[in-house]
Parts: structure tokens; C-alpha cells; sequence
């Protein structure tokens, strides 16, 4: 069995516990996390409104700092999961990368965007929802309350 | 040569300038394409001699306030503002996303407001990147608040803008009399985008937030500050004390980069750099070309398309055909158009005008829809981008904020009649 557990800023810890409580002890975990484009993109192209009033910037800092930050975090929800998990970092699309990522798996794990004092359609925003609706397999659901995590 | 084969010629050459602008080819720097174009309108008499050297004088002292500006924004930056900054928001953040957020446009919209939008697009936005990426927070909301500020807070200064500041001397208006009566409009632009933003990425603001330790060390470089804080205040007073505002921007921006170059902490080179002098030539060149275009034709036909009138419905005409404008080219060449066929209507034709054309560029990231395709175009393949969140975020922000500040313009302005 191969499952997938889409990790989320401030909300993976709960998507973990559920990989932790639910999935069987054979089964192969993929923990992937999907560094959005567009705040990079913003970042790196707004400059050109200025015309030529702009120095030539390298923006090779930044992504490097989304790389390490994205590693640091996968690398502490393998710890956190306690069992030996592939690691996949990604940039782009968030919800064109998950739902492709999730194709060659059984399982997908999902945090919602909040707790329970959010119950109802604004439990999860656009993305965590596209990934829903156009998820190839069966999805596991969670509430993100980190009290979960345990 | 005939009016109407002079506006042709000047016309193309504006094409041709912006082009070269937007697509930028190594081989050929923008204000050299500036400069041939004003020196073929000169040679072929589309444009006099005496109009040439009245328009570099009238650009002058805003091309010299624009270096100055160009100078205390790369001192702040040089002496770590930026970062400092950026530390400090994320100690104030107290584990909230919207505290963060609030935090952030606080931020933008001071940046913009007193050391111009130039330093909040090219210096803070990758501040805030990094530091919010680091609190392992999703940096999009807050990227994204921070591009939109730079353009909706700039209307407050004349300062905050190079269009303001290419406007500002047309308006006749004084510093303070400008910012007083931008102030409701720039508060009613940054309520619409906080109320549009907070909705928008409302998932990624309710999100649970993990505690990560920021560094406790903030040093905010006190020198400079208080140096950008007098030199607000002169500005403020400039009429009062009747010293012309150029020389309290040149003596901040002094105040900046002479100790720098003393302490070798920079140089002489550096400095050349942060002045952009290729820049200010094209806006040089590009405002005899305008000049060419505006006397033979182009002024009249503005006037023609603009509204007349002081109510409330022309004020929001003015503003949302400068909005087009400025999405069409870019908002610089469209202020060099629109200032001038303004300014007989009044100032607050002028400043209606600034509504459109510093708001507009919220509507697609890159200032223009021309810039956009053109990206679009060179790269091709390149769809990870999700280029519909933004032209989605803009849809929903510009034409509200354009009404919202139309409508507060009038009302101030009426106040004040």
C-alpha cells in the first residue's frame, strides 16, 4: 500500500498523526510538500513595473530559502510520523502537483485549513478543496487541531 | 512637416521606446532607444528646439528629486532597515496569521508612503518573502499584500510615486496641501485591499501557526530613520519655510550617502548604481518624445476622450480611463500623457488622474498588461505560475478601490470648497 500525506504549513503535524494512527505498518509513505509560485513570482517580476528603475536582482536567495525551509519541514514531519517515509519537495501549481503526486497512490492524507471552530465550507480554502474534488483515490480527512498530534 | 506626420513619428517613437522598455534586449538599453527616438523627433522637426529644452527643464527638478529618493532608499536599504523591519513584524506577530498580515500592511504601506514605492517592490517584498517563509507560514497573502500596497499606498506623498512626482509640479499644489487631500482616498484604497485580501486567503489566515523561534535581536538603524523623518517633515513645511522641496530631498539623501562613503561603506560606484542614471535618461528622452506627441495632437485627443467636470461621476471617468492607460503601456508614460492635458482643469482633475494610474497596475503584477503578455510570450512553457489568483485578486480590488477613492477625493475636495 503506498500512501501520500500532503504536508501543509501549520497544519501538517495533524495530517501526520492521522498517517501515524490510521495507515498500516507495511505501507509506504510519501510525505510531499508544494511550494507555491506565485509569491516567488511576485517577488521576482513586480520590478518590471518600474520600467528600468530596478537593479538586476537575484532572486536565487529566495528560492533558496524556500528550499531550505520546505526540507526543514518534511524533515521534521518524517520525525514526528517515527517511521521511515520518501520525502518530496516540490514547487508550482499546489493543487495540479498533489493530485498529480497522488496518482500513483493508494491513499492521500489531508489536513483541513483549520479546526473544528471552522466547521462548514470554510473548513478548507480553494486549494485544499480542488485537491478534494479532483483527487484520484481515497482521501483521509482530517481536522488540523493540533491536539490530534499525539 | 505636417501636425499630423509629426504625431505619427512621435507616436511611433513612443511605441518603440516602450517596447524596448517592456522587452528590455541586452543589446540595447532603453534610454539609448529614448534618446535616438527624441533626437529623430528633433532632426525631423516634429519637435522644436526651444520645446525640447523647456521640456528637460521641466523635468528636471523631478528627475533630480527622483535621484535623491533613488539615493535614501539604497542608504536604508545599505544600513539594514529592510531587514530589521522584517524581524520586528515577525516578533509582533504573536503567532496570529492576521496580526501578520495586519502587520504587513502597516509595513507597505509606511515603506511606500515615505521612501516610495520603488523600495517597497524592489527591497521589502523580498524582506517579507524570506521572513514569512522562514515563520513556515504560506508567504503568498503576505507577498501579495505587500505588491498591492506598493501601488494603492503610493497616492498618499507626492514622494510615495514617480507619477506623483511627475504630476505633483503640474498640480501646483504644496506638498502638505497634496497629501491632505490624498490621505481618505489612500486609507479608503488600503481598507478595500485588506477587506479583499483577508477574504481571499482566508484559508491561509485561518491556518493553525507553529512557534518558531525568531531572533531576538532587532537593530534598527536609528540614524537612519531619524534622518528619513526629518526629511518627511521638511517636506511637510517646505512651503512654509519656502525652501524648494529638491534641496530637502537632496540634503537627506546627503545626510545618507556621505557618511556612508566616508566610513567606506560604500562607493562611489555604488552610489553611481543605486542613482540609475540610464533611468533617468530615458525619462529624459521619453519626455521630449511625449512632449512631441502631446503638441502635435495627442493632448487635444486626451482631452477629448477625458471628462470635464469637478462632480463626482467625471472624477471617477478621469480615474478609471487613466486605470486603462496605465494598463495599456505603463503608468509613467501615461502620466507624462495625462499630467499635461490636466493640468488646465485643475488640480483636482490632476490628482484623480494619480487615482487611476497608481492604483491600475494592481490589476496584473507586473504594472501592465503589455509587461504581462510579453512575459507570457517568453515564456511560454512556463505555466507552473498560477496566473489567474492574480489577475482574480486584481479584478476584485482595482475597480472597488478606484470607486471607493474617487468617491473620498470628491468628498474632501468638496469639504475643502
Amino acid at each position: 500500500m503506498r500512501v501520500l500525506v500532503w504536508i501543509v504549513e501549520g497544519t501538517w503535524m495533524a495530517a501526520v498523526a492521522a498517517a501515524k494512527q490510521f495507515v498500516p505498518a507495511d505501507a509506504q509513505i510519501t510525505l510531499l510538500h508544494v511550494m507555491p509560485a506565485e509569491a516567488q513570482a511576485v517577488a521576482r517580476e513586480a520590478p518590471q513595473a518600474l520600467l528600468g528603475r530596478w537593479h538586476a536582482r537575484s532572486t536565487e536567495a529566495l528560492q533558496s530559502i524556500a528550499v531550505q525551509v520546505a526540507s526543514g519541514l518534511l524533515a521534521d514531519a518524517r520525525v514526528l510520523l517515527g517511521r521511515d517515509a520518501t520525502l518530496n519537495a516540490q514547487g508550482g501549481r499546489v493543487g495540479d502537483a498533489v493530485v498529480a503526486a497522488a496518482q500513483k497512490t493508494d491513499l492521500l492524507v489531508v489536513a483541513r485549513d483549520c479546526d473544528h471552530a471552522g466547521e462548514g465550507p470554510r473548513s478548507m480554502g480553494p486549494t485544499a478543496r480542488y485537491v478534494l474534488d479532483h483527487a484520484p483515490c481515497p482521501v483521509l480527512l482530517v481536522w488540523s487541531k493540533q491536539a490530534d498530534a499525539t | 512637416m505636417t501636425v499630423h506626420l509629426s504625431l505619427v513619428l512621435a507616436l511611433v517613437g513612443l511605441a518603440v521606446t516602450l517596447a524596448v522598455a517592456v522587452a528590455r534586449p541586452t543589446w540595447l538599453p532603453e534610454a539609448v532607444a529614448a534618446v535616438v527616438a527624441a533626437a529623430v523627433l528633433l532632426a525631423f522637426g516634429a519637435v522644436s528646439v526651444g520645446r525640447t529644452r523647456q521640456a528637460l527643464g521641466d523635468l528636471a527638478p523631478t528627475i533630480g528629486f527622483l535621484a535623491a529618493l533613488l539615493l535614501i532608499g539604497d542608504g536604508c536599504r545599505r544600513e539594514g532597515l529592510f531587514d530589521a523591519l522584517g524581524t520586528l513584524m515577525a516578533r509582533r506577530s504573536n503567532d496570529s496569521p492576521r496580526r501578520l498580515l495586519a502587520l504587513v500592511f502597516i509595513l507597505a504601506a509606511s515603506v511606500t508612503a515615505v521612501i516610495s514605492l520603488d523600495s517597497t517592490i524592489v527591497l521589502l517584498t523580498p524582506v517579507i518573502f524570506a521572513t514569512v517563509t522562514r515563520l513556515r507560514m504560506t508567504p503568498t497573502p503576505y507577498v501579495y499584500a505587500c505588491d498591492h500596497l506598493a501601488n494603492s499606498a503610493s497616492l498618499l506623498l507626492p514622494i510615495s510615486n514617480l507619477t506623483n512626482l511627475l504630476a505633483f509640479r503640474a498640480s501646483g499644489l504644496t506638498f502638505a496641501h497634496f497629501s491632505l487631500l490624498m490621505a481618505l482616498p489612500t486609507l479608503g484604497v488600503i481598507a478595500i485591499e485588506w477587506v479583499v485580501l483577508t477574504r481571499f486567503f482566508g484559508a491561509e489566515l485561518r491556518r493553525p501557526r507553529e512557534q518558531v523561534a525568531v531572533s531576538d535581536e532587532v537593530k534598527l538603524p536609528r540614524f537612519t530613520l531619524a534622518v528619513v523623518g526629518v526629511t518627511l517633515i521638511g517636506f511637510l513645511v517646505s512651503s512654509l519655510i519656502g525652501v524648494d522641496l529638491l534641496w530637502i530631498a537632496a540634503a537627506g539623501a546627503a545626510a545618507l550617502t556621505v557618511p556612508a562613503l566616508v566610513r567606506r561603506k560604500t562607493t562611489l560606484r555604488g552610489i553611481l548604481q543605486a542613482l540609475q542614471p540610464g533611468f533617468l535618461i530615458f525619462v529624459f528622452g521619453l519626455g521630449i518624445i511625449v512632449a512631441a506627441a502631446s503638441d502635435n495632437g495627442l493632448t487635444a485627443a486626451v482631452r477629448a476622450v477625458l471628462p470635464h467636470g469637478e462632480s463626482f461621476i467625471y472624477m471617477l471617468g478621469i480615474a478609471a480611463v487613466s486605470a486603462v492607460l496605465a494598463n495599456l503601456v505603463n503608468n509613467l508614460p501615461a502620466t507624462l500623457i495625462l499630467a499635461p492635458a490636466l493640468a488646465p482643469a485643475g488640480h483636482v482633475a490632476v490628482l484623480a488622474a494619480l487615482l487611476g494610474v497608481n492604483i491600475g497596475p494592481n490589476l496584473t503584477y507586473v504594472g501592465s498588461l503589455a509587461t504581462l503578455l510579453w512575459r507570457r510570450i517568453l515564456r511560454a512553457e512556463g505555466t507552473e505560475v498560477n496566473l489567474g489568483e492574480f489577475l482574480r485578486l486584481g479584478a476584485l480590488t482595482v475597480p472597488a478601490a478606484l470607486l471607493v477613492s474617487a468617491a473620498l477625493l470628491w468628498a474632501v475636495t468638496r469639504l475643502g470648497a
